[in-house]
């Protein structure tokens, strides 16, 4: 009874097997994904002509809180709820254990409690939309707009339960990463053998443990603020609007890279196992994480060039946010030194990858635009900033995403999908996103604010175009959904190495059975 | 593929129709660049944008061309034998050295722009701004205190016969002289939230913040009309408090400094106020 599997409720409700956990990640990650993607076609269907059609009230008038509690959800979930427990969750429970030789994570337990904490997270961040009006704060969650002033209603305080929820089940599940990969790597994997995967993952996890708590504080004091009447942010009492700013962003630039580098992982070794070529300077691209992850800490005040600060305090965070060109420019040439002179099989993994590698070169150089202090402030809060996070996450952490769905899929059901069918989500959603995201570029260096629920008739013709592409995007995501779904239950059956990975891109998901035995490494694996 | 020589195809269109001009200040259907710049900030803005622009387009061409390449020439069918390389050091060291001496020579101009852009030294006068939910309030200090506030039209009020736009024109407009430097004092109402007052055409981007002054400038360079929109989510009208400023030749602006007096005497600085009050109720 080597493989004994537990029954249906105590293998998906109390269950401590990674596999099993990353598995329930992955499906919350792709239900989440498809909620905030909802909210995404429905901002583009407003946004698509002048003037307010679809968000109104009784009257006709303008909607304007539903518009802002609209995108506040879409941020929310698209950063919370998607993005981190697909990649993290996901991917980082399935195969940081697999690719390390580990039997499973360090602390099942504390596994299965991070994940069912981000169902109520969930839950209570929906529902912060229904109940006290819902919180139309924007996913930075600003006082004073955020303090009574603004949002008097329960919204505000249930979004904040909501990521005190998913803050601690991120700081939980980082605790249990950092452990597994520092204490339960196979004999002989040195940390300068382990997959770039779980490097990735090791920088995300301290991140993580460093960072969250900070937000932590900053919107415990919010709802003090709310609620007990302090006043850590309210300039009447002597507090100061700005301390949260200051507060969210130490979280909040670390948390784009959080969102970033695992992604890197998956990319380096789709990259290399489709060239048929070692990673090149690998020990580079360790570093270089570790780099990014490091320089994260000290950018943060870049996203608040227009409140006011010190210019000297300015010039500094323009140079400390240059600096991350440096590593990120690393990454891109080595995927390039990788294909070069490779063999490559243009697998939907590999397109996914290449076109990572391109359209977050593009999100990065226009992050070295808004790195300048001098240059954002007429750049600040418009549609050319919405332009450049997209670029760098939803066609960087998204394609990462599916890119590491269509490399993992068979070896986590055992089934594959139908290659032209991966192929054909490939190039409908890139076609889709560049249609979204590429004119906002032009929307934003006209001036059009983001945030906005309508907009001066000069910006018509390009907005038009970008809810076009969301609604490409949007059948795209509908027929990686019918993929799915077709891939579990009629997908051809694999085999251990159904990529047949060569022995310079090899880690050790590759050798045990797809899907893996429900333990595994019941010999422990030994690396040279 | 063909997306993407598409997308840069438009970028370089960008880089080459936003050569700085002056002009009246607000966006044109389908554009592509900044809009036209009225100030000596928004120049410098336009000049180190164009270099960045060039830049970062070289760059995501390089990169371009670099993946065309390896996708043509290193697919299965044209190279069946993969090398095995892994390392070189003098390439990585290049790619390291490179993007270095291309953030030095962007961090030059950009900290020029920075500082000239961040305050004025003796301004000839002043303008001070506040932003409430949703509206801003404007006071002259230096001209009796002046004071009023302004209100978007609602789209029935517009009249395009007298040029007003939806969304940007306001009841009672900023009126400022060219030619002379004006210092911008910006903040909030005290029990309000964070607002952003922000004009493209003059370069200024600056939030209003309850409990806290912040300063900028700006040298208007062509009597015209500006518009400018919040820039800091601040509720359910962000997008309905817009800034709309007529620059005016100095003898017209003296002229209207005798007119404004009589009109927002009985107003006076307590009209912000008063209408918080009738919000209140
Ligand atoms: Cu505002």
């Amino acid at each position: 009874m080597a493989d004994h599997k537990p029954g249906f409720f105590a293998r998906w409700f109390m269950s401590t097997n990674h596999k099993d956990i990353g598995t329930l990640y992955i499906i919350f990650s792709i239900f989440a994904g498809l909620i905030g993607g909802l909210f995404s076609v429905y901002m583009r269907m407003e946004l698509q002509d002048p003037g307010v059609q679809f968000m109104t009230n009784s009257d006709g008038s303008p909607n304007g809180h539903l518009w802002n509690v609209i995108i506040t959800a879409h941020g929310l979930i698209m950063v919370f709820f998607v993005v981190m427990p697909g990649l993290i969750g996901g991917f980082g429970n399935w195969f940081v254990p697999l690719m390390i030789g580990a039997p499973d994570m360090a602390f099942p337990r504390l596994n299965n409690i991070s994940f069912w904490l981000i169902v109520p997270a969930f839950l209570l961040l929906l529902s912060s939309a229904l109940i006290g009006g819902g919180a139309g704060t924007g996913w930075t969650v600003y006082p004073p707009l955020s303090s009574l002033v603004g949002h008097p209603g329960l919204g505000v305080d249930m979004a904040i339960f909501a990521l005190h929820l998913a803050g601690a089940s991120s700081i939980l599940g980082a605790a249990n990463f950092i452990t597994t990969i520092f204490n339960m790597r196979a004999p002989g994997m040195t940390l300068h053998k382990m997959p770039l995967f779980c490097w990735g993952m090791l920088v995300t996890a301290f991140l993580l443990v460093l960072s969250v708590p900070v937000l932590g504080g900053a919107i415990t004091m919010l709802l003090t603020d709310r609620n007990f009447g302090t006043t850590f942010f309210n300039p009447e009492g002597g507090g100061d609007p700005l301390l949260y700013q200051h507060l969210f962003w130490f979280f909040g630039h670390p948390e784009v890279y959080i969102m970033i580098l695992p992604a890197f992982g998956i990319i380096s070794h789709i990259v290399s196992t489709f060239s048929k070529k070692p990673i090149f300077g690998y020990l580079g691209m360790a570093y270089a994480m570790v780099a990014i992850g490091f320089v994260g800490f000290i950018v943060w005040a870049h996203h608040m060039y227009t409140v006011g600060m010190d210019v000297d305090v300015r010039a500094y965070f323009t140079a400390a946010t240059l600096i991350i060109a440096v590593p990120t420019g690393i990454k891109i040439f080595s995927w390039i030194a990788t294909m070069w002179g490779g063999s490559i099989e243009f697998k939907t993994p590999m397109l996914f990858a290449i076109g990572f590698i391109f359209l977050f070169t593009v999100g990065g150089v226009t992050g070295v635009v808004l790195a300048n202090g001098g240059m954002d402030v007429a750049l600040h809060d418009t549609y050319y900033v919405v332009a450049h996070f997209h670029y760098v996450l939803s066609l960087g952490a998204v394609f990462a995403l599916f890119a590491g769905f269509y490399y993992w899929i068979g070896k986590m059901s055992g089934r594959q999908y139908p290659e032209w069918m991966g192929v054909l989500h490939f190039w409908t959603t890139f076609i889709g996103v560049n249609l979204i995201f590429f004119p906002q570029h032009f929307l934003g260096l006209a001036g059009m604010p983001r945030r906005y629920i309508d907009y001066p008739d000069a910006y018509a013709g390009w907005n038009e175009i970008s809810s076009y592409g969301a609604y490409i995007a949007g059948a795209s995501t509908v027929f990686f959904i019918f993929i799915v779904f077709y891939t579990l239950l009629a997908g051809r059956r694999v085999g251990d190495n159904y990529w047949d990975v060569q022995p310079q891109s090899m880690t050790l998901e590759w050798t045990v059975s797809s899907p893996p035995p429900f333990h595994q490494f019941e010999i422990q694996p030994a690396v040279k | 593929m063909i997306n993407k020589i598409l997308t840069l195809a438009l970028a370089v269109f960008v880089a080459t129709t936003s050569a700085p001009s002056f002009a009246d200040g607000l966006a044109k259907p389908w554009q592509l660049g900044m809009q036209d710049a009225a100030s000596p900030s928004a120049l410098r803005i336009h000049e180190f944008h164009d270099m960045l622009l060039w830049i970062i387009i070289s760059v995501a061409i390089f990169v371009l061309l670099l993946l065309i390449w390896v996708v043509l020439r290193y697919n299965s069918k044209a190279n069946p034998e993969p090398a095995q390389f892994s390392h070189n050091v003098l390439i990585e060291v290049l790619w390291t050295a490179i993007p270095i001496i291309i953030l030095i020579v962007i961090a030059i101009p950009s900290f020029k722009v920075l500082y000239y852009n961040d305050h004025v030294e003796n301004p000839d006068m002043t303008l001070k701004i506040t932003g409430y939910q949703w509206y801003w309030a404007y006071e002259y200090p230096d001209h009796e205190g002046i004071s009023f506030s302004s209100y978007m039209l609602a789209d029935n009020e517009i009249d395009e016969a007298k040029g007003q736009k939806r969304l940007l024109s306001t009841d009672n407009p900023v009126v400022l002289p060219i030619d002379t430097n004006i210092q911008l004092l910006i903040t909030a109402g005290p029990q309000d939230v964070i607002h952003s007052w922000a004009v493209p055409s003059f370069g200024v981007k600056l939030d209003a913040v309850p409990g806290r002054l912040n300063e900028t400038w700006v040298r208007i360079e062509k009597p015209g009309t500006y518009y400018g929109q919040c820039s800091e989510l601040c509720g359910k009208d962000h997008a309905f408090m817009p800034i709309e400023i007529h620059a005016v030749t100095k003898e017209e602006f003296e002229q209207w400094l005798v007119t404004a007096k009589e009109e927002f005497a009985a107003l006076d600085s307590g009209d912000s106020l008063i209408r918080m009050a009738a919000f209140a109720q």
